[in-house]
């Protein structure tokens, strides 16, 4: 669907049935460089069980218009603006990597929007290589090459997806270089300038899962763990032999963890 | 920063796309000979039928052992998925099914192989779907042929039966500045020797029977999706950018991205067409797949042998060969072209002119002991043909000409026996057809 959140057209996918936001609301926040399409095993799930579902692309994202915000907090308060422009007076948020933070973000600062929290591939920060910030800012390809091979797991390199016939870490690359040049560097430019996520953690007061990866190596499991700790209550779903690519490694596990906490019947 | 590590071609050969067994162990990826897969409840079975959940419903449309096979040649051609099919034509016909509909055009490289000639210009055009053939080496023609209605560009790496190279670079452009994919056929190349969606196709299909499989047991075919092409910033794919009735509404590029494509060819074209492939198949082309890295270097060492057999045999004063073409001779010429798209070898298809024509093309054949004389490519064992005597034999001497096919033509397809076995039999086949 076709959003105006601060004068910008924005899309949000819905998983395949029409928004209604009288019913519980979900926002899935991608990751650095990627957008909606990231979610595909999850969103239509959701959709289709109880949930209204925002698979939203962030500002310069996917099908959204304008340009990449520069920072988690003001992405944050773009969750904020997004739900005002849906009539959403509260919601789930789940996000992955950066989205992760940018859930977190939003739900230490406007906690009475957020209903509860999915976080996936998450660490209380997520300091990037300075070799990746240049190559991201030179829109230099081998940026890509670095976080799609950095960010499967070794049994995502092999494959066996769960999805018939996709193809894990070529289905990642493309889906990155469909982004506007620029992108990529912003955004990680955005998660390595993130410093406030134990501050923010240990202001949630929702519900928060972590998702973690058992051999993330983009943001370490114990380093998720670390920041799981730090939020009151928090559940830890660790998954044995999955990288930072969370939801399309292990889209069921995925899928049986937002099941279990956001179906909607 | 360290490099980003990925797996090599070699090792993607063996292990793409599979973990071992869950369920017992097994190291070899077993055969799942099941019709279809119990659901865990009736809410699973609601969410996979609607997509909201991968997984088997039925083998027509996706199977374990399939799947293992698709997601391997995805991954090796760089494809971001895969779909098998019961035969390679069944995979070109999915492709073009999932793109158009009535009233679609193609423009065809005029060098292909006869089985997709017949699909595209007798059959496709009882279904309203027609074909503009243009010389592989006339860019300017694939250009001119293209009209509002075109929705492909097409052609095949190698060209059948001569041997060209087709630009893929060049013709990609072409089809871009179009709005329009270009699909390859690589079925004589494999992805060892040719990526196409590294020099800009868009889609990629292979008969698997030939050499990705090797062993000559099964047919197959796969087409796979590149994840490339802009469907949306073309406007010209309603098949692929608006809301599918047939299937709760999906548009498909809007859930999938990347994976428009080859999601509707496996959502729609499998489960409507059915022309799946078997699990019997796909675990016997995995076997073939397992060796191709060895089996292609084999072949291309065998071919530059016999190559130089008959190139000797050519420049011979009383030499028994008319001619040979290869891409990798120098008088080739696609020469350079083939150096830039195929640097570790040309594959392993063989055409030379023998002295004496159709008579002695004919007595050759006979003559050949190790050669087996059969209607295939790819093998690992050799094969010939000799078109005018067979496949083209209802063709006068100028048809066979405006065909590109002389009547002094013979084929080869090198296998993976000892070169000096092959030589010595070529050898004396053809002093035996000559000499008569």
């Amino acid at each position: 669907m076709e959003l105006t959140v601060k004068g910008q057209a924005v899309y949000a996918h819905t998983g395949g049935r029409p928004f209604d936001p009288a019913r519980p609301v979900i926002v899935l926040i991608h990751g650095a460089g990627m957008d909606h399409t990231v979610w595909s095993l999850q969103s239509r799930y959701l959709a289709h069980h109880g949930r209204s579902v925002l698979a939203v692309d962030l500002p310069g994202h996917g099908r959204s218009a304008g340009t990449p915000l520069p920072s988690i907090e003001e992405l944050a308060d773009w969750i904020v603006a997004l739900l005002d422009a849906a009539g959403v007076a509260k919601a789930a948020l789940a996000g992955h990597s950066m989205g992760a933070l940018v859930a977190l973000e939003t739900a230490a600062r406007h906690g009475d929007r957020v209903e509860s929290l999915a976080l996936l591939g998450v660490a209380e920060t997520m300091p990037v290589h300075p070799d990746l910030l240049a190559a991201a800012a030179l829109n230099d390809p081998s940026a890509i090459e670095l976080v799609i091979g950095w960010g499967h797991g070794p049994r995502g390199h092999v494959g066996g997806a769960a999805a018939p016939g996709l193809s894990l870490v070529p289905g990642g690359r493309r889906l990155m270089q469909r982004a506007r040049p620029g992108v990529l560097g912003v955004d990680l430019g955005a998660c390595n300038a993130y410093v406030r996520g134990g501050e923010a953690a240990a202001a949630v007061s929702c519900p928060a899962l972590f998702l973690l990866g058992g051999v993330d190596r983009m943001t370490p499991a114990k380093s998720g763990k670390a920041l799981a700790a730090k939020v009151r209550g928090s559940e830890v779903i660790l998954l044995s032999g999955i990288g930072h690519m969370v939801m399309t490694e292990a889209p069921n596990a995925a899928t049986d963890a937002f099941a279990a906490r956001f179906s909607a019947f | 920063m360290a490099d980003a590590k990925f797996l090599k071609f070699d090792t993607l050969s063996l292990h793409a796309g599979q973990r071992p067994d869950p369920a017992t162990g097994a190291r070899a990826v077993p055969i799942y000979q099941s019709t279809s897969y119990v659901f865990d409840d009736t809410d699973h079975a609601a969410s996979l039928f609607n997509l909201e959940r991968p997984g088997h419903i039925y083998s027509r449309i996706s199977n374990p052992t399939v799947a293992v096979l698709e997601e391997r040649l995805a991954a090796l051609d760089g494809g971001v998925g895969a779909v098998c099919t019961s035969s390679g034509q069944a995979a070109l016909t999915l492709a073009i099914m999932t793109l158009m509909d009535a009233g679609g055009h193609i423009v065809a490289s005029s060098s292909i192989y006869g089985g997709s000639r017949n699909l595209l210009a007798y059959t496709l055009p009882r279904f309203g779907i027609t074909t503009t053939f243009v010389n592989p080496r006339d860019l300017d023609g694939f250009r001119a042929a293209i009209r509002p209605e075109t929705r492909l560009l097409f052609g095949e790496v190698l060209g059948n039966p001569g041997l060209e190279v087709l630009d893929i670079p060049s013709l990609s452009a072409i089809a871009h500045e179009a709005g329009l994919p270009l699909m390859v056929d690589a079925t004589f190349v494999t992805p060892y020797l040719c990526k196409p969606l590294s020099f800009g196709a868009d889609l990629v299909m292979h008969s698997c029977t030939k050499w990705l499989a090797g062993h000559g047991v099964a047919i197959g075919g796969v087409v796979i999706d590149g994840g490339t092409f802009d469907w949306e910033a073309s406007g010209k794919f309603p098949t692929l950018t608006e809301p599918y009735a047939g299937y709760h509404g999906i548009d498909f590029a809007e859930e999938y991205g990347p994976a428009a494509f080859i999601m509707r060819a496996r959502a729609e074209g499998l489960r409507d067409f059915g022309a799946c492939m078997s699990p019997m198949n796909a675990f016997q082309i995995l076997q073939g797949v397992e060796t191709l890295p060895l089996r292609m270097k084999g072949h291309i060492h065998n071919t530059r042998k016999v190559l130089g057999f008959l190139e000797s045999e050519a420049y011979a004063e009383n030499g028994s060969v008319a001619w040979v073409t290869h891409p990798e001779l120098p008088d080739h010429p696609d020469h350079r072209l083939r150096a830039q798209l195929l640097p570790h070898g040309a594959g392993s298809i063989i055409s030379f002119g023998i002295k004496g024509g159709r008579a002695a093309g004919r007595r050759f054949i006979e003559k050949l002991a190790l050669f087996s004389h059969l209607a295939n490519v790819g093998d690992a064992k050799s094969l010939v043909i000799h078109p005018a005597s067979t496949t083209h034999a209802q063709l006068d001497a100028e048809a066979l000409a405006a065909a590109g096919v002389g009547e002094d033509m013979i084929r080869l397809s090198i296998g993976l026996e000892d070169c000096d076995d092959l030589i010595d039999d070529l050898r004396q086949a053809l002093r035996a057809a000559t000499k008569a």
